[in-house]
């Protein structure tokens, strides 16, 4: 119902609804009001959150002085209104029983191989609101079946009733009109251009909005009944949107996952890649600890591994690196914030499993680590106006692009790129050259520090303003120059958590500074430790753990979840491992990591395990266990079985226990270290520079083992304007190069900055760090053709 | 012919009659016939690019609309009423004429794409019945006869009038003239026949008129 | 009652369609008169004619155009509807063909007084040949300074677009229309918002038929008395009336409102054959039937409407003895399912199953209880669909079944095509053989 959502104060009307008087905000649907007394009329176009288009016709109703049935989703309800539902009218019950007999003589007769039988609207109203048999002997209208809209999504023609709420949704929500209402009449169907597949990043919504079992997807397609699964409420841990979701399994395996309705939040939507990126944590994961042995990894017992992995880390003792991935859970980034520094004596700590900058790390600890929500989703779509900074919200929060699209907020952002998804939000480019984003930001059109003036504007600056000298200094300043509200946008669903639970050098959990004696003497009475065993100065950040390991100057590594490949140094990171003393991997699956690892702890998957992910409004986003009788351990737990192993104490290792200990901390009110202050400096580079960011749909670990939804990722290309295009010659290639490496790609012109070339960092055929040695900024020789 | 720079700048032309690009599309779609005989997938893809729109939405209208064929119509579209009135009055006898002399059914083009034939619903021309089209000009009154006759002569290239419009060109030729109808054509041929003054010549024949002022009536 | 020619009065002058020609015969005369008034007073005199929408609905037109808000910024549409596709109707591509500017002068006029500067007609794209003739006078009036900046001085500026439809009946519905001139499907949208507030790119519009348009500079040039000299108090104004079918003379009549069919058929020299009338409809195949017992009613919106059909189009077509009306309504069902757009479950579903239930009877190969389940998925889809064509679809059949219940019964285990040789209904010489 949010349509009604909102906080104005909306003026009451009184409806009759079947005798019953209530009084419902003015211009509620009648469908709605009907829902308030607790009358479900049948419905199938009807959604609350598509424009009304009252096709169907299932939900006719009486309305007192009205001549003809009328359609209770498009009807709104006036004061004094009589209504009069099939419960209390012989009209409306006929007038729906007929549409239904409509809608049931074209529909074939195989619910029993039908994916939506057991959960299927069509059924259930049938049941309900049709009558017993049907009257109809004619011969049923067949089509060839199924045919794919994409690699995903399938659709059975023959099943569909035009309910449009597909075609709808992608027209108005995801802003991806690439299917469509073909044909006309009783031919009328659902489809796609001929050579335009419907690769949506949201399309996986259409097949759970579908009210039919027209649209299925290949992955979830005859897997199984709906009734023979088990669902759980859970929380996405691909990014930080921070989506509910419902995670549906079968004798001990994911069979799908949908998007959970969150009004707050992901309203009822998710994108493809929560809703299918599962299959990776069911195949290929560690099943026993492993310890290293004459320079092999071989099984171990956990007491065994504990042991050696307690007995190195105690010979290391501060000369340790903690690195963690950004998909921890608040709890487990907490435990390793904890193990660091109660256990460890080390501040050497960072979650941020990429490019990094002290310029960021201070803009975090000082303004964003443990501080308040300031920003919602519903403070987007009531925004007068949002500015992005590094920050390509489809693909690096792609609720967050939902919902400035749906409110159709004025959107400006800072970049080389006007893509898409500025595009589908009717957004504006500030054009900044990658690196130059400082630059943009000290130098905005008056009329943009205007708008930003305006209450209830938001600054949404994304990750990637860290690769960016100076960027994260010009928010900070600008935030606070024009009073626009500055909210952080990580990619990942962990790191918000993990900040605000002090998983970074110099920062304690809720924000507090670890240089503070109070901060310091606040937690460790909460860990229960004498506060002298606290460092207190900042350790080191994670490229220079890394660093320091590559030159034996750090002995020792726990990494718990992280990919080598997310890291912007190949080199280093490599050399480290290859150097470091010893080294304590906490991982499900394999990684650059584990295979150098001397001891390897095989924890716990994100489905068998509570925990809170933290979205990127600060919402604690809490989950609870999918699979309940799993027996892997979280990483806090087995950080707390080596902390024991070792002998020390520092309270809870338990998912409740933390819980109990992070909201005893709460938030740090005391002062805080000040913004950052770099200077942007223009960058002279000659040729072409290097715009990249990581694309929904690409290399990621976690989207392993589904091809049908990396089939509908975009297509790997070099982006360039048409000028740059023009003056390489037009070609259909490009090589791109940089220090390391380079790699061949087809060459499109896009409305992107002259000598700038866009390049996705982590897919297939294209990872920046890895095949170029480049990062976001780096000057790289576009040349034309080339041989991949 | 084929989708080239010409039909581009013609369907520029075409966004430019309109307060809002996309009300262009059906008189596009028209063009692309003109241009391709069709409505091909790249026709389909100039119309998205030039509206700015998807080639899903361009399809999606495509499909809804009769005259936008998807597959090859012959130079010559003949269509034949087969509404009630046309058809039962003779229109049926018609199309089965044309069907069999041309061996082709309902949409389907003759094998040396000189005709394509298509049971076609009411065309606004009942006092005329029964209609056959030939590229959509009228041929009213016809019979299976005169149907036939009208075929061989096109098929002999021979000059064919229509009953009310211009000589008979092509299919693609009045595709043009759907996007771009003032074709300089106006003038030509018989527009205004017997029927259409069956009235006016029985008043005046009984002296019959339309009173001048309020007073007379 | 007498034929009365007022839009077609000079239709047999071979260069009317042109712009020359026109104004010979008086044309424009209105639109200099008009173009003095107040655009409020041309509003209120269109009221007062009492001039009724001759698409079919037969709303009053003026209170149309009073709809349209004034003083609202925003932009104001003219869109005429000459997307002329009911079955049986044959008048406005006629009056396109024979006096294209007649319907220029009024589009200019009724611009004028709804505050449009932008005007648009769309031409069903079947008929190139009335389409051609629109634009050439349009272009004409353009020349001549009658469409463009500051029309003959009076600082008024409008431009007219011909716009050619592509094959949809179901863009005569207004609101499919507007979604198909906007570049859609022409699907119906649902009202409200109605387009005289939200109409073309959701600004306010007047939709108006040719032919109600085609009387605007009369009643402007001759006066409200003039024009309600005709007619009756309920039923102004005359009509081009088109009569197709098994008469004689089938052709364009324009006769007052209220005219009978009997007198119609004497001007179109009678039955063919001195044959007797089945059954006739008024004005398109969207009316309900009536029989020869009706000849005598005088057709009117009033009259029609009291004998539980309809004026429609205003365009009788007539079948004769030799006619199956079995046939007949199956084939219009045909023509409904074409047409049906596919937006709402009732029409689209419907018109498929009532369809094919129709063709079995035509096949011979039905039982009498289809004609009870007939009825009720009519009784399904009238009053419940999304728009007017689901409506009509449901029409035939049941005003059919009124008048010639046997004849459904005979054809329950009898083709038709045995008891009606299709033959003896064609019209042309020699082949009524029966």
């Amino acid at each position: 119902m949010s349509e009604n959502l909102t906080t104005e104060v909306v003026p009451m009307v009184n409806v009759n609804i079947d005798g019953v008087s209530i009084a419902v905000p003015k211009g509620t649907l009648a469908i709605r009001a009907a829902e308030m007394i607790g009358v479900e009329i049948p419905r199938f176009c009807d959604h609350p959150l598509l424009e009304p288009v009252a096709a169907c016709r299932a939900c006719l109703i009486e309305v007192e002085g009205m001549p003809k049935p009328q359609p209770a989703c498009a009807q709104v309800v006036n004061d004094g209104m009589t209504i009069r539902t099939q419960q209390s009218s012989e009209v409306a019950k006929e007038a729906q029983e007929g549409v239904m007999e409509f809608l049931l003589i074209n529909h074939p007769l195989d619910c029993p191989v039908c994916d939506k039988g057991g959960e299927c609207p069509l059924q259930n109203q049938a049941m309900s609101v049709g009558r017993p048999e049907s009257r109809f002997e004619g011969e049923k209208r067949t089509f060839e079946k199924p045919i794919n809209v994409s690699a995903q999504i399938l659709l059975d023609r023959e099943r569909c009733v035009s309910c449009a709420r597909c075609t709808r949704f992608a027209d108005q929500i995801a802003g991806d009109p690439m299917i469509e209402l073909l044909e006309r009449g009783a031919k009328q169907q659902v489809g796609t251009a001929d050579d335009q597949p419907f690769d949506s990043y949201f399309s996986g919504n259409t097949v759970q909005i579908c009210p039919v079992g027209a649209l299925t997807s290949a992955a979830y397609r005859f897997r199984s009944r709906p009734f023979d699964l088990v669902s759980v409420p859970t929380t996405c841990e691909h990014c930080a949107s921070g989506c509910s979701l419902r995670t549906d399994y079968r004798r001990g395996e994911i069979t799908r996952r949908l998007a959970w309705e969150n009004p707050e939040v992901n309203e009822d939507w998710n994108c493809d890649k929560g809703r299918f990126a599962f299959p990776y944590l069911t195949e290929g994961r560690i099943s026993t600890p492993l310890v290293r042995e004459n320079g092999e990894l071989r099984p171990a017992s956990w007491p065994e591994a504990i042991d050696v992995a307690a007995r190195g880390l105690s010979q290391a003792g501060a000369s340790t690196g903690v690195l963690t991935g950004g998909r921890l859970t608040q709890e487990d980034a907490y435990a390793y914030a904890k193990f660091a520094r109660a256990i460890l004596g080390t501040d050497n700590l960072d979650f941020r499993a990429r490019a990094t900058s002290a310029e960021e790390t201070q803009l975090l600890r000082s303004t964003i680590a443990g501080t308040p929500i300031k920003v919602t989703y519903d403070a987007l779509e009531s925004a007068p106006f949002v500015l992005l900074v590094s920050f390509e919200p489809e693909d690096e929060s792609p609720m967050v692009f939902l919902r400035l699209r749906k409110a159709h907020t004025k959107v400006a952002s800072i970049g080389a790129v006007a893509t898409r998804g500025l595009n589908k939000m009717g957004g504006t480019l500030i054009a900044a050259a990658p690196g130059d984003e400082a630059i943009a930001l000290n130098n905005l059109a008056a009329d943009v520090k205007q708008a930003l003036a305006q209450p209830g504007a938001v600054i949404l600056v994304g990750e990637r303003v860290a690769a960016s000298e100076g960027a994260a200094s010009a928010v900070a300043k600008l935030a606070s120059e024009t009073g626009a509200v500055l909210a952080w946008v990580p990619r990942r669903a962990g790191e918000r958590g993990a900040l605000d639970a002090g998983a970074l050098a110099g920062l304690l959990p809720g924000g507090r500074p670890l240089t503070d004696a109070s901060a310091r003497a606040e937690v460790a009475a909460a860990w229960g430790i004498d506060a002298q065993a606290l460092p207190n100065s900042a350790g080191l950040s994670g490229d220079s753990i890394l660093d320091a390991a590559s030159r034996e100057t750090l002995w020792t590594l726990v990494v718990g979840g992280v990919d080598a490949v997310d890291l912007p140094d190949p080199e280093v990171t490599a050399a480290a491992v290859r150097r470091a003393g010893f080294i304590v991997s906490l991982d499900h699956h394999h990684s650059d990591f584990t295979q150098a690892a001397d001891v390897v702890l095989p924890i716990a998957l994100v489905t068998e395990k509570a925990g809170t992910f933290v979205d990127w409004e600060g919402r604690p986003r809490p989950f609870g266990q999918v699979f309940k009788d799993a027996l892997a351990m979280s990483d806090a737990t087995v950080l707390g079985m080596i902390a024991n192993a070792i002998g020390k104490q520092a309270g809870a290792w338990d998912v409740a226990g933390i819980r109990r200990e992070l909201s005893g901390l709460g938030q740090w009110s005391g002062a805080r270290e000040s913004a950052p202050e770099v200077q942007g400096s223009p960058k002279n580079v000659d040729g072409f520079r290097l715009a990249s960011w990581r694309e929904l749909l690409d290399a990621g670990v976690m989207q392993e083992g589904e091809p049908f939804l990396a089939a509908t990722a975009r297509e790997v290309v070099a982006l360039v304007s048409a000028h740059s295009s023009a003056q390489l010659g037009s070609p259909a290639t490009v090589t791109v190069a940089g220090p390391s490496g380079s790699v061949v790609l087809p060459l499109v012109i896009g409305d992107v900055i002259d000598n700038v070339v866009f390049v996705p960092m982590n897919s297939t055929d294209c990872s920046i760090y890895r095949d170029l040695g480049a990062r976001i900024g780096s000057a790289v020789a576009v040349t034309a053709g080339g041989v991949a | 012919m084929a989708i080239n720079e010409q039909t581009l700048a013609s369907m520029r032309e075409l966004v430019a009659r309109y307060p809002q690009p996309r009300s262009a599309l059906l008189p596009m779609l028209h063009l692309v016939q003109s241009a391709e005989g069709e409505v091909t997938t790249d026709g389909i893809a100039a119309c998205a690019e030039v509206l700015g729109i998807s080639p899903a939405e361009v399809t999606g209208v495509s499909t809804f609309y009769t005259m936008y064929k998807r597959k090859p119509v012959g130079e010559h579209h003949i269509g034949v009423c087969v509404n009630t009135l046309c058809g039962l009055l003779g229109g049926d006898a018609v199309y089965e004429a044309l069907s069999e002399r041309l061996g082709i059914g309902h949409n389907e083009p003759t094998a040396d794409g000189k005709f394509s034939l298509e049971r076609i619903e009411c065309q606004a021309a009942c006092t005329h019945a029964p209609v056959m089209t030939v590229d959509w000009e009228f041929m009213d009154d016809v019979t299976p006869t005169s149907a036939l006759d009208v075929i061989d002569r096109l098929s002999r290239g021979e000059r064919v009038e229509s009953t009310r419009g211009p000589v008979i060109r092509n299919f693609e030729a009045t595709e043009h003239t759907l996007a771009f109808p003032d074709d300089g054509l106006a003038g030509e041929g018989i527009s205004v026949d017997a029927k259409m003054l069956a009235g006016l010549r029985y008043a005046k024949e009984h002296n019959m008129s339309a009173p001048r002022s309020g007073q007379e009536g | 009652m007498t034929l009365t020619p007022v839009i077609t009065e000079h239709w047999d002058q071979p260069d009317l369609y042109t712009l020359d020609g026109y104004k010979r015969v008086g044309g424009y005369v209105a639109l200099e008169k008009a173009l003095k008034l107040d655009p409020d007073a041309i509003i209120n005199t269109v009221k007062d004619s009492g001039l009724r929408g001759r698409g079919g609905a037969g709303f009053p037109t003026g209170m149309k155009w009073s709809f349209v808000p004034q003083n609202d910024g925003k932009p104001h549409y003219l869109v005429v509807n000459a997307d002329e596709s009911e079955p049986g109707a044959c008048k406005d591509i006629p009056i396109m063909m024979a006096n294209p500017h007649a319907l220029i002068e009024g589009v200019i006029i009724t611009s004028f007084a709804i505050r449009a500067n932008h005007a648009f007609i769309y031409i069903r794209g079947e008929v190139p040949n009335a389409l051609r003739k629109v634009a050439n006078a349009v272009a004409e009036a353009r020349r001549a300074g009658l469409i463009g900046k500051n029309i003959l001085g009076s600082g008024f500026d409008l431009e007219i677009v011909v716009h050619s439809g592509a094959g949809a009946y179901i863009c005569g519905e207004e609101t499919a229309l507007l979604d198909s001139l906007e570049g859609f499907r022409g699907q119906p949208r649902l009202k409200p918002p109605f387009p005289a507030v939200a109409g073309l790119y959701a600004s306010p519009t007047v939709i108006n038929n040719v032919e109600t348009i085609c009387n605007i500079p009369y009643i402007i040039d001759r006066g409200v008395d003039w024009f309600r000299s005709f007619g009756t108090e309920k039923s102004p104004g005359f009509k081009v009336w088109a009569v197709s079918g098994h008469v004689n003379n089938p052709g364009i009549f324009e006769a007052p409102l209220g005219i009978t069919m009997r007198q119609l058929l004497e001007y179109a020299g009678g039955v063919r054959g001195g044959g007797k009338v089945k059954f006739w409809l008024p004005g398109g195949s969207s009316v309900p039937l009536l029989t020869e017992e009706h000849l005598d009613l005088p057709m009117t919106y009033e009259e029609m409407a009291a004998a539980g059909t309809m004026l429609g189009t205003g365009t009788p077509m007539i079948f004769d003895e030799t006619v199956s009306v079995v046939k007949a309504v199956t084939r219009w069902l045909e023509f409904y399912k074409h047409e049906s757009c596919g937006k709402c479950t009732p029409c689209r579903e419907g018109t498929y199953w009532i369809t094919g239930m129709l063709e079995n009877f035509e096949h011979g190969h039905a039982k009498e209880s289809d004609l009870d389940l007939l009825v009720s998925a009519c009784n399904q889809i009238a009053g419940r669909s999304f728009c007017a064509l689901g409506d009509a679809a449901a029409t035939p059949f049941p005003a059919a079944l009124k008048y010639f219940r046997d004849e459904f019964v005979a054809a329950t285990n009898s083709p038709v095509d045995d008891a009606f040789d299709p033959v003896a209904s064609y019209i042309y010489a020699g082949a009524a053989t029966r």
